[in-house]
């Protein structure tokens, strides 16, 4: 069990000192700023659109991430090594994605309120909106994966990653955009909230069996 | 009956046998595919005009069909890919790389012609309501599906992550279509399949399903076909690599 924690913290540092938290920051963002340019200047627009601007956002931060979820290892042998140890591959794999959620997603999430703060979010909206995130965003990971353990084989494979995890985001997506307009509202939406969390403990379940069997394939 | 099945696949596992089998469905079935499609169209011609729809109503007899493929494609590849990666079938990577882009094809036939039906019907050439964003979706699956295997050089590899790929997509597209029923709903529920007596008049119902029976010909035809061309190919590989 120590090993899996290891796993999980060699996996955050890597991403903390190689500077992809700081890169996910940015990007958030950045999308954040490119919005008022794209749609005009307009608060109470923006404020309507705020929640699902922000789910975009997070979910390409999210996909540009996910390259560095196996590719690294893949390329310099280190999912070799991970295949021999003593904990089972899917438990290597979910460390990993502990690792990348810890690292990566929880910064965003802290960050999503000052997002919001420039698209004129009212802090009274933001409770629903995080509880959205927080119950969706493990889904997205974890499917993320999925991409990213099919893709990891092909050197430049960014935009094939994206590609084969989008089928998969459109459901998360659709509940939590969905959940976030009652953001707005300032109401608690229980039922979208908990079938995020369907979502997200199914993806707990499959995902890392299908990644395992990917990347089993790929070292072959 | 499952033993006498696994008998014949087992059989036609062997790519020579197969390839004369092929050879030998290949006419037939193109004939079949023509005359179906042919006759399909004149019923579909000449059916008479929807009261409310006019002559516009006429895009259904290849609009349905095209839907219906669509989803018999993924379904196809779906097994196919199960076939192959657990139970060891070498000709199941064939098929569902011969299937993938006419399934492909009959998706965008299928979102065209909506929108080419949609602009006069709903005054809208696209809207995101479940069926159309389901079929998007489906759509980006079988591309993604088909970009695995230009991505992936080495052809064993390609052949098992793309029956990875269509497995697990295959879980996602009934999760697509319930979220997104619950997410908004502006086209048209089932009316060909219901449990109660199908809503749509004989007159139309009987042209549909002569179009519906000439796509599935049609689809079966061009996935022989390519499994042919796929299975020639390899030979021409391995000939090339054994002269060299």
């Amino acid at each position: 069990m120590s090993v899996f924690w290891a796993i999980c913290r060699q996996h955050m540092v890597l991403a903390w000192r190689g500077g992809h938290t700081t890169l996910a920051f940015a990007f958030l963002f950045i999308g954040v700023t490119l919005m008022p340019f794209g749609l005009g200047p307009d608060l109470a627009l923006l404020q309507a659109l705020a929640p699902g601007l922000l789910w975009v956002v997070l979910i390409m931060a999210l996909l540009t991430s996910l390259d560095r979820l196996f590719q690294a290892d893949y390329e310099d042998g280190s999912l070799d090594q991970m295949m021999l140890m003593p904990l089972p591959l899917e438990l290597v794999v979910l460390g990993k994605l502990l690792g990348h959620y810890m690292a990566l997603v929880l910064p965003l999430l802290l960050a999503v309120p000052l997002a919001g703060l420039l698209l004129n979010l009212a802090p009274a909206h933001l409770p629903m909106l995080l509880l959205a995130m927080l119950a969706g965003s493990p889904a997205l990971v974890l499917l993320g994966g999925i991409g990213a353990s099919l893709a990891v084989s092909v050197r430049r494979g960014g935009l094939l990653t994206v590609l084969l995890s989008l089928p998969f985001y459109v459901p998360v997506m659709i509940f939590g955009a969905g959940a976030s307009q009652q953001a707005l509202a300032g109401e608690i939406d229980e039922t979208r909230l908990a079938i995020l969390g369907l979502l997200s403990l199914a993806s707990l379940l499959a995902a890392p069996v299908a990644i395992a069997a990917a990347l089993r394939n790929a070292v072959r | 009956m499952l033993k006498a099945l696994e008998n014949i696949s087992a059989f036609y596992a062997n790519p020579t046998r197969f390839m004369k089998l092929a050879a030998r469905l290949h006419a037939p079935l193109w004939i079949l595919a023509s005359a179906l499609l042919a006759y399909g169209l004149f019923r579909a011609w000449h059916v008479p005009e929807d009261y409310q729809q006019g002559e516009t109503v006429k895009i259904m007899f290849v609009h349905v069909p095209a839907a219906w493929m669509a989803l018999f494609g993924y379904s196809f590849i779906f097994f196919a890919s199960v076939t192959a990666l657990i139970f060891r079938h070498p000709l199941g990577h064939v098929a569902a790389r011969a299937a993938a882009p006419v399934g492909a094809t009959f998706t965008l036939i299928a979102l065209v012609t909506g929108s080419l039906w949609g602009q006069p019907m709903w005054g809208t050439w696209w809207v995101w309501d479940a069926r159309l964003t389901s079929m998007l979706v489906l759509l980006f699956v079988y591309l993604g599906y088909i970009a695995i295997w230009q991505a992936i050089e080495e052809p064993t590899r390609a052949a098992r992550t793309a029956a990875l790929l269509a497995i697990v997509g295959f879980i996602n597209v009934p999760i697509v279509k319930f979220s997104v029923d619950w997410w908004n709903t502006l086209h048209q529920p089932a009316s060909v399949s219901r449990l109660a007596r199908s809503a749509l008049h004989a007159d139309f119902l009987y042209p549909l399903l002569i179009m519906g029976a000439a796509f599935l010909a049609l689809f079966l035809a061009l996935t022989l076909t390519r499994m042919q061309m796929e299975i020639l190919r390899q030979k021409l590989r391995v000939r090339r690599m054994s002269a060299n």
